[in-house]
Protein backbone atom coordinates (compact mmCIF):
# COMPACT_ATOMS: atom_id res chain seq x y z
CA UNK A 1 0.00 0.00 0.00
CA UNK A 2 1.86 3.26 -1.07
CA UNK A 3 1.74 6.24 1.30
CA UNK A 4 1.86 9.56 -0.76
CA UNK A 5 1.52 13.05 0.97
CA UNK A 6 1.04 15.65 -1.11
CA UNK A 7 1.92 19.54 0.12
CA UNK A 8 0.85 18.42 3.21
CA UNK A 9 1.47 21.21 6.00
CA UNK A 10 -0.27 21.06 9.47
CA UNK A 11 -0.27 23.89 12.30
CA UNK A 12 -1.01 22.97 15.89
CA UNK A 13 -3.54 25.25 17.17
CA UNK A 14 -4.16 27.44 14.57
CA UNK A 15 -6.14 30.75 15.39
CA UNK A 16 -4.96 31.07 19.04
CA UNK A 17 -1.92 32.96 20.29
CA UNK A 18 -0.42 29.40 20.59
CA UNK A 19 -0.17 28.74 17.23
CA UNK A 20 3.06 26.51 15.54
CA UNK A 21 3.50 25.63 11.81
CA UNK A 22 5.19 21.65 12.77
CA UNK A 23 5.27 20.82 9.15
CA UNK A 24 4.91 22.65 5.90
CA UNK A 25 5.34 21.32 2.11
CA UNK A 26 5.81 18.03 2.30
CA UNK A 27 5.63 15.37 -0.55
CA UNK A 28 6.96 12.18 0.24
CA UNK A 29 6.23 9.24 -1.49
CA UNK A 30 6.36 5.80 0.64
CA UNK A 31 6.57 2.88 -1.70
CA UNK A 32 4.97 -0.52 -0.67
CA UNK A 33 6.96 -2.85 0.63
CA UNK A 34 9.40 -0.78 1.19
CA UNK A 35 11.09 -0.36 4.40
CA UNK A 36 11.70 3.77 4.70
CA UNK A 37 13.23 5.29 7.70
CA UNK A 38 12.71 8.66 8.30
CA UNK A 39 15.49 11.02 10.00
CA UNK A 40 15.92 14.20 11.39
CA UNK A 41 17.15 16.23 14.79
CA UNK A 42 14.86 17.21 17.48
CA UNK A 43 11.89 19.39 16.76
CA UNK A 44 12.52 18.74 12.70
CA UNK A 45 8.45 17.20 12.19
CA UNK A 46 9.54 13.49 12.47
CA UNK A 47 6.50 12.82 15.30
CA UNK A 48 3.98 15.06 13.26
CA UNK A 49 4.30 13.61 10.06
CA UNK A 50 4.03 10.08 11.49
CA UNK A 51 1.00 10.97 13.41
CA UNK A 52 -0.21 11.77 9.74
CA UNK A 53 0.12 8.39 8.22
CA UNK A 54 -2.76 6.69 10.04
CA UNK A 55 -4.96 10.01 10.12
CA UNK A 56 -4.47 10.76 14.14
CA UNK A 57 -3.83 13.97 12.42
CA UNK A 58 -5.50 15.59 9.89
CA UNK A 59 -3.47 17.67 7.27
CA UNK A 60 -4.55 21.15 7.76
CA UNK A 61 -3.30 21.77 4.27
CA UNK A 62 -2.64 19.38 1.24
CA UNK A 63 -3.43 15.87 1.16
CA UNK A 64 -2.53 12.56 2.75
CA UNK A 65 -2.99 9.25 0.63
CA UNK A 66 -2.99 5.98 2.18
CA UNK A 67 -3.89 3.23 -0.52
CA UNK A 68 -7.21 4.35 -1.95
CA UNK A 69 -8.12 6.36 1.23
CA UNK A 70 -7.64 9.99 0.75
CA UNK A 71 -7.11 12.36 4.02
CA UNK A 72 -7.74 15.98 3.79
CA UNK A 73 -8.50 18.37 6.52
CA UNK A 74 -12.36 18.04 5.93
CA UNK A 75 -12.26 13.90 5.96
CA UNK A 76 -14.44 12.68 8.60
CA UNK A 77 -14.37 10.36 11.52
CA UNK A 78 -15.77 7.20 10.20
CA UNK A 79 -13.56 6.55 6.90
CA UNK A 80 -10.42 7.02 9.62
CA UNK A 81 -10.51 3.28 11.01
CA UNK A 82 -9.82 1.31 8.18
CA UNK A 83 -6.95 4.07 7.55
CA UNK A 84 -6.22 2.89 11.30
CA UNK A 85 -6.13 -0.46 10.98
CA UNK A 86 -4.50 -0.86 8.03
CA UNK A 87 -1.49 1.24 9.81
CA UNK A 88 -0.52 0.42 12.93
CA UNK A 89 1.78 2.34 14.64
CA UNK A 90 4.29 1.51 17.94
CA UNK A 91 4.77 5.12 19.48
CA UNK A 92 7.50 5.78 21.53
CA UNK A 93 7.67 4.19 24.76
CA UNK A 94 4.61 2.33 23.79
CA UNK A 95 4.31 0.63 27.19
CA UNK A 96 2.58 3.70 28.69
CA UNK A 97 -0.23 2.67 26.46
CA UNK A 98 -0.65 -0.81 28.81
CA UNK A 99 -4.19 -1.10 30.61
CA UNK A 100 -5.75 -4.06 31.00
CA UNK A 101 -5.89 -7.39 33.80
CA UNK A 102 -3.45 -9.63 31.86
CA UNK A 103 -1.11 -9.45 29.20
CA UNK A 104 -3.35 -11.31 26.69
CA UNK A 105 -6.10 -9.27 26.96
CA UNK A 106 -3.83 -6.34 26.40
CA UNK A 107 -2.58 -8.18 23.00
CA UNK A 108 -6.39 -9.03 22.15
CA UNK A 109 -7.71 -5.41 22.72
CA UNK A 110 -6.57 -4.00 19.47
CA UNK A 111 -7.69 -6.91 16.83
CA UNK A 112 -10.81 -7.19 18.94
CA UNK A 113 -11.98 -3.34 18.41
CA UNK A 114 -11.42 -3.97 14.87
CA UNK A 115 -13.84 -6.84 14.46
CA UNK A 116 -11.53 -9.61 14.89
CA UNK A 117 -13.50 -13.08 16.41
CA UNK A 118 -12.39 -13.57 19.80
CA UNK A 119 -10.74 -17.34 19.49
CA UNK A 120 -8.63 -15.82 16.76
CA UNK A 121 -7.61 -12.74 18.58
CA UNK A 122 -6.59 -15.14 21.17
CA UNK A 123 -4.53 -17.16 19.03
CA UNK A 124 -2.60 -14.06 17.61
CA UNK A 125 -1.81 -12.44 20.69
CA UNK A 126 -0.87 -16.16 22.05
CA UNK A 127 1.63 -16.71 18.86
CA UNK A 128 3.25 -12.82 19.03
CA UNK A 129 3.93 -13.65 22.60
CA UNK A 130 6.28 -15.88 22.03
CA UNK A 131 7.61 -14.11 18.78
CA UNK A 132 8.82 -11.74 20.56
CA UNK A 133 10.63 -14.14 22.99
CA UNK A 134 8.60 -13.58 26.22
CA UNK A 135 8.49 -16.63 28.42
CA UNK A 136 6.13 -19.04 29.32
CA UNK A 137 3.10 -17.84 30.82
CA UNK A 138 3.54 -14.09 30.54
CA UNK A 139 0.08 -14.05 28.86
CA UNK A 140 -1.93 -15.18 32.13
CA UNK A 141 0.38 -12.11 34.30
CA UNK A 142 -0.70 -8.21 34.73
CA UNK A 143 1.08 -6.07 32.74
CA UNK A 144 2.12 -3.76 35.53
CA UNK A 145 4.17 -6.85 36.97
CA UNK A 146 6.54 -7.13 33.59
CA UNK A 147 10.00 -5.57 33.51
CA UNK A 148 10.48 -2.30 31.60
CA UNK A 149 11.40 -4.45 28.36
CA UNK A 150 8.85 -6.97 28.33
CA UNK A 151 6.29 -4.06 29.23
CA UNK A 152 7.51 -2.55 25.77
CA UNK A 153 7.41 -6.60 23.80
CA UNK A 154 3.68 -6.56 24.86
CA UNK A 155 2.55 -3.54 23.58
CA UNK A 156 4.43 -4.33 20.47
CA UNK A 157 2.94 -7.70 20.26
CA UNK A 158 -0.50 -5.43 20.86
CA UNK A 159 -0.45 -3.47 17.97
CA UNK A 160 1.33 -6.14 15.61
CA UNK A 161 -1.42 -8.27 16.65
CA UNK A 162 -3.81 -6.31 14.28
CA UNK A 163 -2.15 -7.46 11.08
CA UNK A 164 -1.56 -4.07 9.49
CA UNK A 165 -0.09 -4.09 6.51
CA UNK A 166 1.84 -0.93 7.41
CA UNK A 167 4.11 -0.96 10.39
CA UNK A 168 4.93 2.74 11.51
CA UNK A 169 7.76 2.67 14.18
CA UNK A 170 8.46 6.04 16.32
CA UNK A 171 11.91 5.10 18.16
CA UNK A 172 10.91 1.67 19.06
CA UNK A 173 14.10 0.52 20.79
CA UNK A 174 14.56 3.83 23.02
CA UNK A 175 15.92 3.06 26.63
CA UNK A 176 16.08 -0.64 25.54
CA UNK A 177 19.72 -2.20 26.23
CA UNK A 178 21.83 -2.82 23.79
CA UNK A 179 20.67 -6.68 23.19
CA UNK A 180 16.91 -6.30 23.60
CA UNK A 181 17.57 -3.21 20.67
CA UNK A 182 18.91 -5.72 18.51
CA UNK A 183 16.33 -8.46 19.07
CA UNK A 184 13.77 -6.23 17.89
CA UNK A 185 14.96 -4.32 15.59
CA UNK A 186 15.87 -7.57 13.53
CA UNK A 187 12.82 -8.83 14.37
CA UNK A 188 10.91 -5.90 12.56
CA UNK A 189 13.33 -6.51 10.12
CA UNK A 190 11.90 -10.28 9.55
CA UNK A 191 8.68 -9.60 9.97
CA UNK A 192 8.99 -6.78 6.98
CA UNK A 193 10.22 -9.70 5.00
CA UNK A 194 8.55 -12.24 5.88
CA UNK A 195 5.15 -10.62 5.47
CA UNK A 196 6.04 -7.93 3.35
CA UNK A 197 4.84 -5.29 5.74
CA UNK A 198 5.77 -2.05 4.71
CA UNK A 199 7.60 -0.72 7.66
CA UNK A 200 7.92 2.99 8.59
CA UNK A 201 10.81 3.60 11.13
CA UNK A 202 11.54 6.90 12.63
CA UNK A 203 14.66 7.23 14.25
CA UNK A 204 17.75 9.22 15.44
CA UNK A 205 19.55 6.29 15.21
CA UNK A 206 21.53 6.78 11.38
CA UNK A 207 22.89 3.38 12.37
CA UNK A 208 19.96 1.71 12.27
CA UNK A 209 18.09 3.48 9.12
CA UNK A 210 21.47 2.50 7.31
CA UNK A 211 21.10 -1.20 8.18
CA UNK A 212 17.43 -1.78 8.00
CA UNK A 213 16.17 0.99 5.48
CA UNK A 214 15.77 0.75 1.72
CA UNK A 215 14.51 3.67 1.77
CA UNK A 216 15.39 7.08 3.72
CA UNK A 217 13.27 10.79 4.07
CA UNK A 218 15.23 13.53 5.36
CA UNK A 219 13.49 15.74 7.53
CA UNK A 220 14.75 19.38 8.49
CA UNK A 221 12.71 22.15 10.18
CA UNK A 222 8.94 21.13 9.46
CA UNK A 223 9.62 19.53 5.49
CA UNK A 224 11.29 16.71 3.62
CA UNK A 225 15.01 18.09 2.21
CA UNK A 226 16.08 14.41 1.05
CA UNK A 227 14.86 11.48 -0.01
CA UNK A 228 16.47 8.33 -1.86
CA UNK A 229 18.31 5.51 -1.13
CA UNK A 230 20.46 5.41 1.84
CA UNK A 231 23.59 4.61 -0.03
CA UNK A 232 22.80 8.18 -1.37
CA UNK A 233 21.88 9.60 1.30
CA UNK A 234 24.77 8.70 3.81
CA UNK A 235 27.26 9.29 1.33
CA UNK A 236 27.79 12.62 2.29
CA UNK A 237 28.65 13.41 5.44
CA UNK A 238 28.88 17.74 4.64
CA UNK A 239 25.38 17.88 3.56
CA UNK A 240 23.91 15.98 6.49
CA UNK A 241 25.62 18.42 8.60
CA UNK A 242 24.04 21.00 7.06
CA UNK A 243 20.97 19.17 8.50
CA UNK A 244 22.19 18.40 12.06
CA UNK A 245 22.68 15.27 11.31
CA UNK A 246 25.50 12.52 10.85
CA UNK A 247 26.72 10.06 9.19
CA UNK A 248 26.59 6.27 10.46
CA UNK A 249 29.46 5.18 12.76
CA UNK A 250 30.26 2.69 10.22
CA UNK A 251 30.84 5.24 7.90
CA UNK A 252 32.43 7.70 9.69
CA UNK A 253 35.35 4.99 10.15
CA UNK A 254 35.31 4.34 6.63
CA UNK A 255 35.46 7.93 5.50
CA UNK A 256 38.71 8.09 8.11
CA UNK A 257 40.23 5.29 6.97
CA UNK A 258 40.31 6.75 3.47
CA UNK A 259 41.64 9.71 4.29
CA UNK A 260 44.51 8.06 6.66
CA UNK A 261 45.39 5.84 3.93
CA UNK A 262 44.79 8.10 0.79
CA UNK A 263 42.24 6.06 -0.99
CA UNK A 264 39.18 7.63 -2.71
CA UNK A 265 35.98 7.89 -1.10
CA UNK A 266 34.10 4.84 -1.73
CA UNK A 267 30.69 3.76 -1.76
CA UNK A 268 29.80 4.58 1.97
CA UNK A 269 28.94 0.95 4.10
CA UNK A 270 25.76 1.01 5.81
CA UNK A 271 26.73 -2.19 8.21
CA UNK A 272 29.46 -3.07 10.11
CA UNK A 273 29.53 -6.06 7.82
CA UNK A 274 30.06 -4.02 5.08
CA UNK A 275 32.56 -2.26 6.33
CA UNK A 276 34.67 -5.76 7.31
CA UNK A 277 34.48 -6.55 4.17
CA UNK A 278 35.55 -3.45 2.87
CA UNK A 279 38.42 -2.92 4.94
CA UNK A 280 39.61 -6.48 4.32
CA UNK A 281 39.29 -5.76 0.55
CA UNK A 282 41.49 -2.97 1.20
CA UNK A 283 44.26 -4.66 3.41
CA UNK A 284 44.50 -7.06 0.22
CA UNK A 285 45.23 -4.83 -2.19
CA UNK A 286 47.42 -2.64 -0.58
CA UNK A 287 48.84 -5.43 1.63
CA UNK A 288 51.97 -5.16 -0.76
CA UNK A 289 53.10 -1.26 -0.24
CA UNK A 290 53.93 -1.66 3.51
CA UNK B 1 -7.11 17.38 20.81
CA UNK B 2 -7.04 19.20 23.88
CA UNK B 3 -5.42 22.30 22.26
CA UNK B 4 -9.22 24.46 22.85
CA UNK B 5 -8.79 24.08 26.48
CA UNK B 6 -9.06 27.52 28.15
CA UNK B 7 -9.66 27.17 31.53
CA UNK B 8 -6.53 29.24 33.62
CA UNK B 9 -5.09 29.78 30.62
CA UNK B 10 -2.16 32.29 30.73
CA UNK B 11 -0.93 35.19 28.24
CA UNK B 12 2.34 35.85 28.34
CA UNK B 13 2.78 39.18 27.81
CA UNK B 14 4.27 42.90 28.87
CA UNK B 15 1.37 45.26 29.70
CA UNK B 16 0.77 47.17 32.86
CA UNK B 17 -2.05 45.01 34.04
CA UNK B 18 0.74 41.67 33.50
CA UNK B 19 3.32 43.56 35.67
CA UNK B 20 1.17 44.51 38.69
CA UNK B 21 2.10 42.42 41.54
CA UNK B 22 0.09 39.18 42.00
CA UNK B 23 -1.17 39.94 45.44
CA UNK B 24 -2.66 43.88 43.61
CA UNK B 25 -4.60 41.56 41.39
CA UNK B 26 -5.79 39.47 43.75
CA UNK B 27 -6.82 42.39 45.80
CA UNK B 28 -7.92 44.04 43.21
CA UNK B 29 -10.73 41.40 41.69
CA UNK B 30 -11.60 40.85 45.15
CA UNK B 31 -12.64 43.97 46.16
CA UNK B 32 -14.18 44.86 42.39
CA UNK B 33 -16.40 41.58 42.86
CA UNK B 34 -17.88 42.73 46.00
CA UNK B 35 -17.89 46.74 44.56
CA UNK B 36 -19.89 46.12 41.83
CA UNK B 37 -22.96 45.03 43.74
CA UNK B 38 -22.80 48.53 45.08
CA UNK B 39 -23.88 49.35 41.27
CA UNK B 40 -27.73 50.41 41.02
CA UNK B 41 -28.15 52.94 38.59
CA UNK B 42 -27.87 53.22 35.10
CA UNK B 43 -24.87 55.69 35.44
CA UNK B 44 -23.21 53.23 37.90
CA UNK B 45 -23.50 50.23 35.64
CA UNK B 46 -22.34 52.00 32.66
CA UNK B 47 -19.03 53.45 35.17
CA UNK B 48 -18.40 49.57 35.58
CA UNK B 49 -19.23 47.95 32.08
CA UNK B 50 -16.48 51.13 30.93
CA UNK B 51 -13.63 50.46 32.86
CA UNK B 52 -13.84 46.88 32.13
CA UNK B 53 -13.28 47.92 28.73
CA UNK B 54 -10.51 50.17 30.41
CA UNK B 55 -8.74 46.80 32.16
CA UNK B 56 -9.06 45.12 29.13
CA UNK B 57 -7.44 47.68 26.73
CA UNK B 58 -4.69 48.23 29.40
CA UNK B 59 -4.15 44.29 29.67
CA UNK B 60 -3.70 44.04 25.49
CA UNK B 61 -5.42 40.59 25.69
CA UNK B 62 -7.12 39.97 22.62
CA UNK B 63 -10.82 40.55 23.23
CA UNK B 64 -11.23 37.64 21.00
CA UNK B 65 -9.65 35.60 23.58
CA UNK B 66 -11.62 36.91 26.52
CA UNK B 67 -14.52 36.37 24.35
CA UNK B 68 -13.70 32.75 23.40
CA UNK B 69 -13.64 32.46 27.40
CA UNK B 70 -17.64 33.97 28.19
CA UNK B 71 -19.24 31.17 26.18
CA UNK B 72 -19.86 28.49 29.22
CA UNK B 73 -21.55 31.29 31.29
CA UNK B 74 -23.38 33.00 28.47
CA UNK B 75 -26.45 30.43 28.82
CA UNK B 76 -26.51 31.46 32.43
CA UNK B 77 -26.71 35.59 31.40
CA UNK B 78 -29.38 34.87 28.76
CA UNK B 79 -31.06 32.82 31.66
CA UNK B 80 -31.00 35.21 34.08
CA UNK B 81 -31.88 38.24 31.75
CA UNK B 82 -35.22 36.22 30.44
CA UNK B 83 -35.97 35.06 34.13
CA UNK B 84 -36.38 39.30 34.83
CA UNK B 85 -38.12 40.11 31.50
CA UNK B 86 -40.40 37.53 32.40
CA UNK B 87 -41.47 37.77 36.43
CA UNK B 88 -40.45 41.53 37.24
CA UNK B 89 -43.90 43.37 36.80
CA UNK B 90 -42.79 46.82 38.03
CA UNK B 91 -42.95 49.86 35.86
CA UNK B 92 -44.70 50.71 32.28
CA UNK B 93 -45.79 48.26 30.15
CA UNK B 94 -43.61 48.21 27.42
CA UNK B 95 -44.81 45.71 25.15
CA UNK B 96 -47.20 42.84 24.75
CA UNK B 97 -47.05 39.33 23.26
CA UNK B 98 -50.00 36.92 23.44
CA UNK B 99 -49.24 36.03 27.37
CA UNK B 100 -45.91 37.86 27.27
CA UNK B 101 -45.83 41.24 28.93
CA UNK B 102 -42.54 43.21 28.88
CA UNK B 103 -42.31 45.78 31.56
CA UNK B 104 -40.12 48.52 31.81
CA UNK B 105 -38.51 47.58 35.51
CA UNK B 106 -37.91 44.11 34.29
CA UNK B 107 -35.74 45.04 31.02
CA UNK B 108 -34.26 47.14 33.40
CA UNK B 109 -33.26 44.48 35.78
CA UNK B 110 -32.46 42.02 33.12
CA UNK B 111 -29.91 44.50 31.41
CA UNK B 112 -28.14 45.01 35.09
CA UNK B 113 -27.66 41.66 36.44
CA UNK B 114 -26.36 40.78 33.12
CA UNK B 115 -23.87 43.16 32.90
CA UNK B 116 -22.78 42.57 36.34
CA UNK B 117 -22.46 39.14 35.12
CA UNK B 118 -20.21 39.92 32.17
CA UNK B 119 -18.54 42.52 34.49
CA UNK B 120 -17.68 39.33 36.88
CA UNK B 121 -16.97 37.08 34.44
CA UNK B 122 -14.21 39.25 32.50
CA UNK B 123 -12.19 40.56 35.40
CA UNK B 124 -11.98 37.18 36.39
CA UNK B 125 -10.69 36.10 33.60
CA UNK B 126 -8.43 38.75 33.00
CA UNK B 127 -6.78 37.79 35.94
CA UNK B 128 -6.03 34.55 35.39
CA UNK B 129 -5.32 35.68 31.47
CA UNK B 130 -2.56 38.16 32.86
CA UNK B 131 -1.32 36.31 35.84
CA UNK B 132 0.67 33.20 35.21
CA UNK B 133 -0.68 30.47 37.65
CA UNK B 134 2.75 30.43 39.81
CA UNK B 135 2.55 33.91 40.76
CA UNK B 136 -0.73 33.59 41.68
CA UNK B 137 -0.43 30.93 44.09
CA UNK B 138 2.44 32.98 45.32
CA UNK B 139 0.52 35.81 45.87
CA UNK B 140 -2.25 33.51 47.67
CA UNK B 141 0.53 32.21 49.86
CA UNK B 142 1.30 35.49 51.34
CA UNK B 143 -2.04 37.14 51.18
CA UNK B 144 -3.09 34.23 53.46
CA UNK B 145 0.35 34.38 55.30
CA UNK B 146 -2.07 35.66 58.59
CA UNK B 147 -3.69 32.58 58.87
CA UNK B 148 -0.31 30.68 59.91
CA UNK B 149 -0.98 31.98 63.41
CA UNK B 150 -3.90 29.89 63.69
CA UNK B 151 -1.79 26.92 62.30
CA UNK B 152 -3.65 26.86 59.19
CA UNK B 153 -0.86 25.18 56.18
CA UNK B 154 -0.57 27.82 54.29
CA UNK B 155 2.48 26.94 52.85
CA UNK B 156 1.69 23.22 52.33
CA UNK B 157 -1.53 24.58 50.56
CA UNK B 158 0.37 26.56 48.00
CA UNK B 159 2.80 24.14 47.19
CA UNK B 160 0.19 21.42 46.73
CA UNK B 161 -1.62 24.33 44.59
CA UNK B 162 1.40 25.16 42.75
CA UNK B 163 2.30 21.45 41.71
CA UNK B 164 -1.29 20.60 40.46
CA UNK B 165 -0.97 23.82 38.45
CA UNK B 166 2.01 22.19 37.10
CA UNK B 167 1.24 19.07 35.72
CA UNK B 168 -2.19 20.05 34.47
CA UNK B 169 -0.44 21.15 30.98
CA UNK B 170 1.65 17.48 31.39
CA UNK B 171 -1.23 15.40 32.40
CA UNK B 172 -2.98 17.10 29.41
CA UNK B 173 0.01 16.07 27.32
CA UNK B 174 -0.28 12.62 28.59
CA UNK B 175 -3.28 12.13 27.80
CA UNK B 176 -3.17 13.08 24.26
CA UNK B 177 -0.51 10.80 23.92
CA UNK B 178 -2.66 7.39 25.17
CA UNK B 179 -5.35 8.88 23.31
CA UNK B 180 -3.60 8.78 20.29
CA UNK B 181 -1.68 5.46 21.27
CA UNK B 182 -5.43 3.47 21.74
CA UNK B 183 -7.27 5.26 18.93
CA UNK B 184 -4.23 3.64 16.43
CA UNK B 185 -5.43 0.62 18.01
CA UNK B 186 -9.08 1.38 16.88
CA UNK B 187 -10.29 1.73 20.15
CA UNK B 188 -13.23 4.74 19.75
CA UNK B 189 -14.56 7.12 22.31
CA UNK B 190 -16.51 9.49 19.97
CA UNK B 191 -19.34 6.77 18.94
CA UNK B 192 -21.74 4.00 19.82
CA UNK B 193 -23.82 3.63 23.15
CA UNK B 194 -23.42 5.03 26.24
CA UNK B 195 -22.26 1.99 27.73
CA UNK B 196 -19.56 1.64 25.01
CA UNK B 197 -18.33 4.75 25.29
CA UNK B 198 -17.68 4.29 29.25
CA UNK B 199 -15.90 1.63 28.37
CA UNK B 200 -13.44 3.03 26.10
CA UNK B 201 -12.68 5.76 28.39
CA UNK B 202 -11.00 2.82 30.99
CA UNK B 203 -7.84 2.36 28.23
CA UNK B 204 -7.18 5.81 28.59
CA UNK B 205 -7.77 6.26 32.62
CA UNK B 206 -5.84 3.17 33.67
CA UNK B 207 -2.45 4.18 31.73
CA UNK B 208 -3.39 8.06 33.03
CA UNK B 209 -3.38 7.05 36.98
CA UNK B 210 -0.37 4.46 36.63
CA UNK B 211 1.59 7.14 35.10
CA UNK B 212 0.20 9.94 37.21
CA UNK B 213 1.33 7.82 41.00
CA UNK B 214 4.75 6.79 38.88
CA UNK B 215 5.11 10.69 38.28
CA UNK B 216 3.87 11.45 41.97
CA UNK B 217 6.84 9.03 43.53
CA UNK B 218 9.46 10.61 41.39
CA UNK B 219 8.68 14.45 42.53
CA UNK B 220 8.73 13.35 45.82
CA UNK B 221 12.24 11.40 45.52
CA UNK B 222 13.44 14.34 43.90
CA UNK B 223 12.19 16.82 46.31
CA UNK B 224 13.48 14.56 49.05
CA UNK B 225 16.93 14.35 47.66
CA UNK B 226 17.01 18.06 47.67
CA UNK B 227 16.15 18.25 50.94
CA UNK B 228 12.60 19.73 50.76
CA UNK B 229 11.72 20.26 55.07
CA UNK B 230 8.53 22.44 54.34
CA UNK B 231 8.02 25.93 54.30
CA UNK B 232 9.95 26.99 57.84
CA UNK B 233 12.84 29.44 56.49
CA UNK B 234 12.53 28.85 53.07
CA UNK B 235 13.66 32.05 50.91
CA UNK B 236 12.51 32.47 47.46
CA UNK B 237 13.18 32.44 44.25
CA UNK B 238 10.60 34.63 42.73
CA UNK B 239 10.54 37.96 45.26
CA UNK B 240 7.25 39.90 45.16
CA UNK B 241 8.19 43.57 44.55
CA UNK B 242 5.47 46.49 45.06
CA UNK B 243 5.85 48.90 42.80
CA UNK B 244 4.14 52.42 41.38
CA UNK B 245 2.04 50.59 39.13
CA UNK B 246 0.31 49.17 42.36
CA UNK B 247 -0.27 51.77 44.17
CA UNK B 248 -1.91 52.99 41.11
CA UNK B 249 -3.65 49.95 40.56
CA UNK B 250 -5.24 50.80 43.77
CA UNK B 251 -5.69 54.22 44.02
CA UNK B 252 -7.73 53.48 40.81
CA UNK B 253 -9.70 50.97 42.50
CA UNK B 254 -10.46 53.20 45.21
CA UNK B 255 -11.51 56.00 42.66
CA UNK B 256 -13.87 53.58 40.79
CA UNK B 257 -15.51 52.78 44.04
CA UNK B 258 -15.68 56.39 45.34
CA UNK B 259 -17.65 56.72 41.47
CA UNK B 260 -20.14 54.08 42.23
CA UNK B 261 -20.86 55.59 45.69
CA UNK B 262 -22.07 58.70 43.95
CA UNK B 263 -24.02 57.36 41.65
CA UNK B 264 -26.04 54.94 43.20
CA UNK B 265 -29.54 55.81 43.13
Amino acid sequence: MDITLQRVGYTYAAGTPFQKQALHDVDVRIPDGSYTAVIGHTGSGKSTLLQHLNALLKPTEGTVRVGDTVITKETKGKQLRSVRRKVGIVFQFPEHQLFEETVLKDVMFGPLNFGIPEAEAAARAEELLGLLGLPEGTAEKSPFDLSGGQMRRVAIAGVLAMDPDVLVLDEPTAGLDPSGRREIMDLFHRLHEERDMTTILVTHSMEDAARYADHVIVMHDGTDVLEGPPEDVFGDAGRLARWRLEVPRTVAFQREFERGAGLPEGPPCLTEEQLADYLAGAVKKGGGAR
Amino acid sequence: MMEKMVFGRYIPGDSFVHRLDPRTKLIFVFIFIAAVFLANSTASYALLLGFTLFAIIVSKVRIGFLIGGLKPVIFLIAFTFLLHIFFTKQGDLLFEFGFIKVYEEGLRQGIYISVRFLVLVLMTSLLTLTTSPISITDGLEVLLGPLKKIRFPVHELALMMSISLRFIPTLMDETDKILKAQLARGSDISSGTMKERVKAVVPLLVPLFVSAFKRAEDLAVAMEVRGYRGGEGRTRYRQLKWDWRDTTALLILLLLIAGLWLLRR
